[in-house]
């Protein structure tokens, strides 16, 4: 390897990278506007979702229940119905996302058998938002009952007891208010990290092939590693300016509780970047047209990495065939990494596991391309 | 001007022939996406690998945690009785949720005191812990449920605690709750964008660059024929796209197909045309294809992100809520979920086909606009 080579390839690339400035305005703006768009979109977070009430009874004991949804801050509205139809209606319009159904003889059964039902239909097209959404109207009904018990066994002049009862304390580490924004954004750093990585570096060899300058490549002295490292320099700073933005918009913008080292944050970011890099960089030389190559990378990296890294949808919920395929998605590692050092505050031993992966992964990346790069014009 | 068409339309389909990577690309990729995004997106949570720590150690305390156990939700993946073990059990991701029965449980439970239950859940994945959350106090609510039926009550005149409500719950269009149902219609509506828009962006900026458009330019074509002979096969690829995917979705996954196939069409059609004016628009403000590719890329995460295939767009603040009206994807993933799952018509969908018509030509208009000035 010969220093003075590598500087020149690296000197080369750097000025094709600012001579197209509107890539590299690209390049570096746009996982900024990315982050700052995906931050507030990317939330599971039950807000802003309507209830809508049948209440065929319309006492003062169902009036109270329908009151207590609005108030205890997950449901926005809650529209009143008159009939079965208008809750088919109103659910296939999106107005609400269920409705509550508090039949004629609700306050009479409750205070004559103990017993009383109330029908909840909900939209199950979205389970997750329906599963979450049912259970708050489950706890709000269950805080009514308790309320409803207690003024009943006052009103007879009776001490409610307590035999069999469970004081249920739940205790919640890491994310206590449970915010799903804390546990997604560090997800869409490794994602946009990803996407702009190999979005770099995937076409600076199937340029030079589209452009005819390959044979005045190979025609220089330079060997194939110097092509490789030169090459990979100037996006390697490129993709850290990158990685900084993100990561200081999630602490400073989004206010995601930061409880780890920042040595870790860097060495563990820096070792993602290689391979992202490296995985660009292997597509350029393998794929010689500008298009094949960036649908491949498009392929390999913006799904996978949404959808099996771990950062919407957990791993270990998984099938294990799917679970077995994760393993080759580098962005898990950077995804568990991450969270880990943001909420829990890990240290690099705590991360043996991911880091293990990513080294495997880089080294493994940084031998294929060395080797992928022929200097030969067939 | 059909001839001219057609002499277009042989010009893109022969291109597409001799690059040996297309079929590959087109289709390979695709289903096999389809199958693991298919099983990969879930939000369900059924396997929750829980410690038990039990300082109780008493038959109530074995009942609960038997409860746990038989729920099905839970695996308990360690008993222990030293609280440090709990700590580092969570701390290294070995569980998910704790039960902590302290001593006394058995006592208080007997005495009308209540007794206190301690579960500890990670909430580094809030929905996770969310949902896990939910499942604990099923449990503990059935345990109490069936702990009160228990003759160990002598006193009779005690007021009767089960003022029980029972609630009947009803999900409509899916009732056993299973979320692929809802994520795969999702699939196919995000793949197609991509292969589309990817495909489109690359059309007119790859004629630039190599430097073919000039021979283009002299030719007797018109700008519009020459944008629908560089979108025809896009559109015809897409079309199969959603077909293909489709399919798979039904035989393969077994969702349930209730709606009209016509519909379906209809909506596709639609969806297509919006999709081929985002990668047309993009063609036409790119200069070279790298930054058709940038933009294709940050463009597509965004577009799949804000279109409420995995986040609920009512969640999102109301700046994003607008912003996701000009994202094609929105529209069609509404349209497909409701025509897979609910059988909706056109009575319920005709905005969201408005919406996406809207958008489609107001894209096509624009990049045709753009790139007759680029010609002259």
């Amino acid at each position: 390897m010969n220093g003075r080579r590598l500087f020149a390839i690296a000197y080369k690339e750097t000025l094709q990278v600012c001579r197209d400035p509107r890539s590299l305005a690209i390049a570096l703006l746009m996982p900024l506007l990315q982050m700052a768009l995906l931050g507030y979109g990317v939330s599971l977070d039950i807000k802003n979702v309507s209830l809508c009430v049948y209440d065929q009874e319309n006492s003062q004991t169902s009036r109270d229940l329908t009151s207590r949804f609005v108030a205890s801050g997950w449901f926005e509205a809650v529209h009143a119905l008159d009939s079965d139809r208008a809750i088919r209606q109103a659910i296939d319009r999106g107005t609400c996302i269920g409705a509550l159904v508090i039949p004629v003889t609700f306050t009479k059964s409750m205070s004559s058998a103990g017993k009383a039902n109330i029908q909840t239909i909900f939209d199950g097209t979205d389970a997750n938002t329906t599963n979450i959404a049912t259970g708050y109207a489950k706890g709000v009904i269950a805080e009514a009952l308790t309320d409803f018990k207690n003024r009943w066994a006052q009103a007879h002049g009776l001490q409610p007891d307590a035999i069999g009862q469970i004081d249920l304390q739940l205790r919640v580490w890491f994310n206590a208010g449970l915010e799903s924004r804390n546990f997604i954004i560090p997800g869409v750093v490794a994602v946009i990290l990803a996407a702009v990585g190999a979005q770099l570096t995937s076409l600076t060899i199937s340029r030079e092939w589209e452009r005819g300058t390959m044979e005045q490549l190979i025609s220089t002295p330079v060997t194939a590693f110097e092509v490789m490292l030169g090459k990979l320099v100037p996006y390697f700073v490129i993709a850290l300016i990158d990685a900084a933005f993100c990561l200081l918009v999630t602490i400073f913008w989004f206010q995601v509780p930061f409880r780890g080292s920042v040595t870790t944050l860097v060495m563990t970011t820096a070792l993602f970047a290689v391979v992202v890099l490296g995985i660009g960089y292997l597509l350029s030389v393998r794929i010689r047209s500008q298009l094949g190559a960036s649908q491949i990378a498009l392929i390999l990296t913006m799904l996978p990495t949404t959808m099996l890294s771990g950062y919407t949808f957990p791993i270990d919920q998984m099938p294990a065939p799917v679970r077995a395929v994760t393993f080759l998605v580098y962005a898990r590692y950077y995804v568990s990494i991450l969270r880990s050092i943001f909420l829990k505050g890990s240290s690099l031993a705590d991360l043996a596991g991911p880091l293990l992966g990513l080294v495997i992964f880089a080294t493994v990346i940084a031998y294929l391309a060395a080797i992928a790069f022929r200097k030969r014009l067939d | 001007m059909f001839e001219r068409l057609y002499v277009m339309l042989m010009k893109e389909f022969i291109e597409l022939k001799r690059d040996r990577w297309a079929i590959f690309r087109l289709v390979v990729p695709l289903v096999l996406q389809v199958v693991i995004y298919g099983y990969a997106a879930t939000f369900t949570v059924n396997h929750v690998a829980t410690a038990v720590l039990d300082l109780d150690r008493s038959q109530a305390s074995r009942n609960l945690i038997s409860h746990f156990a038989a729920a099905g939700r839970f695996d308990i993946v360690d008993r222990t009785d030293d609280e440090r073990r709990i700590t580092h059990d969570i701390d290294t991701d070995q569980a998910t949720v704790a039960v902590l029965i302290h001593p006394g449980f058995e006592q208080d439970l007997n005495n009308g005191r209540s007794a206190a239950l301690e579960v500890v859940v990670d909430g580094t994945n809030s929905n996770t812990a969310l949902i896990a959350a939910g499942y604990v106090s099923q449990i503990v609510a059935q345990f109490e449920a069936e702990n009160s039926t228990d003759d160990r009550r002598p006193d009779t005149q005690v007021a009767p605690r089960t003022v029980t409500v029972s609630l009947q719950e009803r999900p409509w269009f899916n009732e056993s709750l299973d979320d692929r149902w809802f994520f795969i219609p999702g699939v196919i509506g995000t793949l197609t964008l991509m292969q589309v828009m990817s495909l489109t962006a690359f059309a007119i900026v790859r004629e630039r660059e190599v430097g073919t458009l000039e021979q283009v330019m002299v030719s007797p074509i018109r700008p519009f024929e020459f944008i629908l002979g560089k979108t025809l096969p896009f559109f015809l690829i897409g079309l199969g796209d959603i077909a293909l995917v489709a399919t798979i979705g039904v035989l393969w996954f077994r969702v349930p197909f209730v709606g009209s196939p016509w519909i379906m069409l209809l909506g596709a059609c639609l969806f297509l045309l919006a999709a081929l004016g985002l990668g047309l628009l993009l063609s036409a403000f790119s200069r070279t294809q790298q930054q058709a590719f940038a933009l294709n890329f940050f463009l597509l995460n965004p577009l799949f992100i804000l279109s409420g295939f995995a986040f609920p767009i009512s969640a999102m603040p109301k700046v994003l809520q607008w912003l996701t009206i000009i994202n094609p994807l929105r529209y069609f993933l509404v349209v497909i979920r409701a025509v897979f799952l609910k059988g909706a018509g056109i009575d319920v969908l005709w905005p969201d086909f408005a919406a996406m018509a809207i958008l489609g030509t107001g894209m096509l208009t624009l990049s045709v606009m753009r790139f007759r000035k680029s010609l002259d």
